[in-house]
């Protein structure tokens, strides 16, 4: 009796006194460093916002960039047309992509394997290798030269694998028996994507969308070479044009306008801020909506 | 007429899906074809084991910025992956529901800072307070900042694989009569080791492929490191910092470079799907 007592202590030991102070010191860690992590954003966030802002003047956004205002709107105004140029380009493509993969192929065929291998590719590449390819491609053997439209097509197939993991999952989400039921009403398999699975999938699409242009809206690397570096505002799509994220690494690259870069950092920031939130809420907005036809 | 219409579109889609075939197919195409060539020229192992990097002289070293992009990313490692690993833990088995949505969306905006706003912030607040221990601009900076910029990959990754390990792990821990931080520590973290280490391989990959950050904190010398407290320059900043004046052989000698840091990114996808397969097993 005594030996059967001491061998089922020998391997099932009771939480003893000595052994809780471990399992106390363990659970302050892991608070610590949640703390730290988020101390950090904080401080980030913080510290670019409060001190920016004393920064922020009414001639930094004056519709002309002269050397003398530094102005950032001709930046802001090139980032929207990178960001819509790059959107036109990989949504379409990235939700066919998706709609592909998710309502034609047959699961495991070789085209599935290989986009899932490239894709996987592109999403661990780093900027300024798109960057260097972007220069390679478009701006010389497209003859596009340092462009709106070079940069745009870069930053297109960066977000690519993005919009396609996005677009997946939403599709993925979509119930079966929605699809069952419009062919049960006689639609073709066209008419059930286009009218049934997409619209259900609006959401999700969108959020990924959001998420995508936060990338491009703080993109360098990828643009200093393709898009380039003039400060103005572009004529057409073949003239170059420096992107808010650029104009801040131009301003701090000439060491002089720390002032200036301070105030780009805000904005950029407040835009980060924005996108971010919009995401999350239209993130959640979807989980909800998924637990009420769950029930 | 219909079944035209449906076939057209399901070449579209297929057409669609095969963009980012296309996309790495031109990418691969395209660096090589530079780079290769140029590799040759310079020959091999004067370029990937020359010591000088010294563009004026056509002497085309780059063994200096493999060795530095190395060191920042083992630093950002040992930086990055405890905090996020814990932060991790705490988002999968500490964290209120309630807590875990706002907290969540905090993971997700340090990911959506710019990596020029990191840099920023390294370079006006890092490098100042750094610099009283007398490492400024080093590598030290630039691991900490990498460090912090590779938490949320390495948060995300993590708590999505802790959040996975079956619940029965976790009760039978509690049935031997573990408290929650022991049967947390020792049963549940090494049964998601594979994707945990998945998480760290990802991380990697981001560390050594950041560029505009580094180039802010971490000097830029193009010499072989001498200390944790000095200057360096990292694969990616070289091609920052020279392409927009280089000319010939240099310019080439950049593009190789780049190739260079593409097939150290390749080997490290690489990876990434094989324990990222073992990890599904």
């Amino acid at each position: 009796m005594n030996h059967t007592k001491t061998l089922l202590e020998d391997h099932f030991p009771p939480p003893s006194v000595f052994k809780q102070p471990v399992s106390f010191f363990l659970n302050i860690l892991v608070k610590l460093a949640m703390l730290l992590t988020m101390g950090i954003l904080l401080s980030i966030i913080g510290y670019v916002l409060l001190r920016g802002v004393t920064f922020i003047k009414p001639e930094i956004f004056a519709l002309q960039f002269t050397t003398e205002n530094l102005s950032m709107t001709p930046a802001i105004i090139n980032t929207l047309f990178v960001a819509l140029i790059a959107l036109l380009l990989a949504v379409p493509t990235g939700v066919g992509a998706a709609i592909y993969l998710i309502e034609y192929a047959k699961p495991g065929s070789k085209l599935v394997q290989v986009v899932r291998l490239t894709t996987e590719t592109l999403s661990g590449i780093p900027s300024i290798v798109y960057g260097l390819f972007g220069y390679l491609f478009f701006v010389i053997a497209l003859k596009w030269q340092q462009s709106i439209l070079s940069g745009s097509f870069t930053l297109a197939i960066m977000i690519l694998p993005l919009i396609m993991r996005t677009t997946e999952e939403a599709l993925k989400s979509v119930p079966r028996s929605y699809r069952e039921g419009s062919y049960a009403l006689g639609a073709g398999k066209l008419r059930t994507i286009t009218k049934v699975v997409l619209p259900s999938a609006v959401p999700g699409i969108l959020a990924g969308t959001i998420l995508g242009i936060g990338r491009i809206v703080g993109e360098t690397a990828a643009l200093i070479y393709t898009a380039g570096t003039v400060a103005g505002i572009p004529t057409s799509p073949f003239s170059s044009g420096r992107t808010l994220a650029v104009h801040m690494y131009a301003l701090l690259s000439e060491g002089l306008y720390v002032d200036q870069a301070y105030a780009t950092a805000v904005v950029l920031l407040i835009f980060v801020l924005i996108l971010n939130a919009a995401s999350s809420l239209i993130a959640s907005g979807l989980k909800k909506d998924k637990r009420t036809t769950d029930e | 007429m219909n079944n035209f219409k449906e076939r057209t579109f399901q070449i579209i889609f297929t057409l669609a899906a095969s963009a980012s075939i296309l996309s790495v197919f031109l990418i691969c195409l395209f660096l090589f074809a530079k780079g290769i060539p140029t590799v040759a020229k310079i020959g091999p192992l004067k370029f990937l084991l020359g010591t000088s990097w010294k563009p004026l002289n056509n002497v085309f070293g780059i063994l200096p910025m493999i060795v530095a992009s190395i060191y920042v990313t083992i630093g950002s490692i040992i930086v990055g992956v405890p905090l996020g690993l814990l932060t991790a833990i705490y988002l999968a088995y500490f964290c209120p529901p309630k807590l875990h949505t706002v907290l969540k969306p905090g993971v997700e905006l340090l990911a959506g800072i710019p990596s020029i706003v990191y840099g920023f912030f390294g370079l006006v607040v890092l490098v100042p307070i750094l610099q009283r221990i007398g490492a400024g601009k080093s590598i030290l900076t630039a691991s900490l900042l990498l460090g912090i910029m590779i938490l949320p990959t390495i948060i995300n990754v993590a708590e999505t694989s802790l959040k996975s390990v079956p619940d029965s792990y976790y009760h039978g821990a509690l049935a031997l009569g573990a408290t929650h931080e022991r049967a947390v520590f020792s049963v549940l973290v090494p049964a998601a080791r594979s994707g945990i280490v998945a998480g760290i391989i990802l991380g990697v990959g981001r560390a050594i492929g950041e560029t505009m950050a580094v180039i802010m904190v971490a000097g830029n010398q193009p010499i072989l490191p001498r200390g944790l407290f000095k200057g360096v320059r990292t694969l990616t900043a070289n091609i920052v910092l020279e392409m927009g004046y280089a000319t010939d052989l240099h310019r080439e000698a950049l593009i190789a470079t780049g190739m260079v840091l593409f097939i150290f990114i390749l080997i490290i996808n690489l990876l990434f799907s094989l324990l990222n397969q073992e990890a599904r097993s």
